[in-house]
């Protein structure tokens, strides 16, 4: 088995974000990066776990700069075999997902993994990208997957309920919560990433049709109004009158 | 010209085929334009969702559509685009948008922007879209220059609007509608809305102590018609079905109102709420990181709050 998972780096959940003051650029000043948690919790440690029974090899790629490698090296601590790195600045998902879709062309990778967003920009766009440009199926939203010969059988999320799928290797998939469980990686994976391969590879060029022009943040909530816990009919009255939900 | 994609799993139109037809009918008034729905599969009656502002519905009727592979639809969808001129095609951002608004703008050589919330303003040939984006903590406006546009529309963001009459359907074929995915079965529970499309959200938290103590908490979710959510501990505690687990590792919601009951507010919680348009917080520690989110607030103990709440909002009902 040949299996690719993409990562992505997100700042971590509880960072507070802002931007330079034209609103143009995200600031990254004090912000701590994390691998995206649906890359690592669900899409890594299934692809590890897949590997350990079935034989073959976890690649995991990574389109972003040099300061990224701490980042891919956890991947590699977790159980990555071998890691890539697409060198340039991810512009945004369409680019990000010609540069994997490119790499990926003739590497001939059983099932490529991804998460099912990214935290920062929230897209669930590039596994559905990448599947197209490879003409390969795609099932996103997967909770459960397992492997029998040529053969994948999955279960994803949709709106209520789950649906579930059977599908020919070679396919796409992204990861929801389910799939795996995390794992911390220990002592002995850390030691052995730092002398695991990790390849850099040069981007190739492409003009993203949709890019991010201007960020703000949310209007500051007025502050909450406190209701007495017997006053519960006014409770209803302002949630009829004054914000008028029901 | 706008084309729509309004999903109909199982044979019946989702809100968010309301939610983007009405959305697709702003966008083409704003360009000067029509819009057009695109209904595939096995629908009962597919002129209905002209009503919401498709001065055409184009129905694909072949059952081939029914078991969802998103390779097809979007090869179906790209077809029926090019065939007809489209300039901005607009799906939900569903379990099904997601799965093909890549597909579709890579097959289209479109610039996609997903998750949008906001009608979209024109700079040039170049439309403007906002999102939401860092799990509700920021916006962002995107543009988009390509030639044809791909928009997927965030649920909740716009109210379907029924203002039109139904359309005469005009049934067309597309050169393929093979996927390679075979769908072995759907569970979908049933009778309730799920919770991406709730307009009313009631969430509990482990201040409930037990699942033993959930009675009152559906009572109110009767009451309002509303859905039960649930935070990571409780669900992780199985204490209430995964399905309902809210926040960054569960679903991300954005209902009309969100009631919290017993739930701290952790940052994790709030990446998939706070997008929601009221929340209500009931909590009986005052300094809990939920009121600085929350619109209206309760500081008192849930157990005797919320049964009083539910006979508050009955006697609404009964009077209204
Ligand atoms: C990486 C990561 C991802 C996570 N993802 C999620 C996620 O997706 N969703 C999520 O929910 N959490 C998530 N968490 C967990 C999150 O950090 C919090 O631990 C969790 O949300 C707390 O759940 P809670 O509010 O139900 O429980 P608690 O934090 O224990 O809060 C219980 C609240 O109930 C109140 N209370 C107790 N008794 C009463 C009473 N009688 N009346 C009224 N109020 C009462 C207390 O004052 C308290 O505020 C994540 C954490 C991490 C690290
Ligand atoms: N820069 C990147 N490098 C590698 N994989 C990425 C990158 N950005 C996104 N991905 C993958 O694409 C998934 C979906 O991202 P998005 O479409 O941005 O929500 C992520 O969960 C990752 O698996």
């Amino acid at each position: 088995m040949k299996l690719l998972v993409c990562i992505s780096q997100t700042p971590d959940t509880t960072s507070k974000i802002s931007f330079n003051a034209d609103g143009t650029e995200f600031n990254a000043a004090g912000v701590q990066f994390i691998m995206n948690p649906y890359d690592e919790w669900y899409a890594l440690v299934r692809a590890c776990e897949l590997r350990e029974t079935l034989g073959g090899t976890v690649v995991a790629l990574n389109v972003g700069p040099a300061a990224n490698e701490t980042t891919i090296r956890k991947a590699l601590a977790i159980g990555a075999d071998e890691a890539v790195r697409i060198d340039c600045d991810p512009k945004g998902a369409g680019y990000v997902a010609k540069q994997i879709a490119e790499y990926a062309r003739g590497e001939n990778f059983d099932i490529i993994f991804f998460g099912k967003e990214t935290i920062d920009h929230n897209g669930s766009e590039v596994g559905a990208m990448v599947a197209e440009h490879l003409d390969l199926p795609y099932v996103s939203y997967a909770s459960k997957l397992d492997v029998n010969g040529t053969v994948a059988s999955l279960e994803r999320d949709i709106e209520g309920g789950v649906e579930a799928v059977e599908v020919d290797l070679p396919f796409v998939l992204s990861a929801a919560k389910g799939m795996a469980e995390q794992r911390i990686p220990n002592m002995r994976g850390i030691m052995t990433a730092r002398t695991k391969p990790l390849k850099e590879v040069a981007p190739v060029p492409f003009e993203d049709a949709a890019k991010a022009v201007q960020f703000s943040l949310p209007p500051a909530k007025s502050g909450v109004k406190l209701v007495q816990p017997d006053q519960m009919d006014e409770l209803v009255r302002l949630l009829h009158e004054e914000a008028k939900v029901i | 010209m706008v084309l729509v994609f309004a999903e109909s799993p199982r044979g019946q139109f989702k809100k968010s085929a309301f939610e983007a037809v009405t959305y697709g009918k702003k966008v083409a008034d704003a360009l000067g334009t029509s819009c057009a729905a695109l209904v595939l599969g096995t629908v009962q009656d597919a002129g209905e969702i002209g009503r919401y502002g498709a001065s055409r519905v184009l129905h694909v009727s072949d059952a081939a559509f029914d078991q969802f592979d998103s390779q097809s639809v979007a090869a179906a969808i790209a077809e029926v685009a090019k065939n007809n001129g489209a300039t901005v095609v607009v799906l939900g951002h569903t379990s099904t948008g997601k799965s093909v608004a890549g597909r579709l703008a890579v097959r289209l050589d479109a610039g996609l922007v997903s998750g949008v919330n906001s009608l979209p303003s024109s700079n040039g040939s170049a439309l403007r879209v906002k999102k939401s984006v860092f799990s509700g903590k920021a916006i962002a406006e995107y543009e988009i220059s390509s030639a044809v546009k791909v928009i997927s529309l965030m649920g909740n963001a716009v109210k379907p609007e029924a203002t039109g009459s139904a359309v005469a359907v005009e049934t067309i074929s597309v050169a393929s509608s093979k996927g390679r995915i075979r769908v072995k079965s759907v569970k979908t529970q049933e009778g309730i809305v799920p919770l991406p499309e709730a307009e009313i959200v009631v969430s509990a938290g482990r201040g409930m102590k037990g699942p033993e103590n959930w009675g009152m908490v559906e009572d109110l979710a009767t009451t309002l018609g509303a859905t039960t959510a649930c935070s990571r501990p409780v669900a992780d505690a199985h204490w209430r079905p995964h399905h309902e687990h809210v926040g960054q590792t569960g679903i991300a919601i954005r209902p009309n109102l969100y009631i919290a009951i017993g739930i701290s507010g952790a940052i994790q919680h709030l990446a998939g709420v706070n997008n929601s348009k009221v929340i209500v917080v009931i909590n009986k520690d005052a300094e809990a990181p939920f009121f600085k989110a929350a619109d209206y607030g309760v500081v008192g103990d849930l157990f005797e709050v919320v049964p009083q709440l539910n006979e508050a909002f009955k006697r609404f009902k009964a009077n209204s």
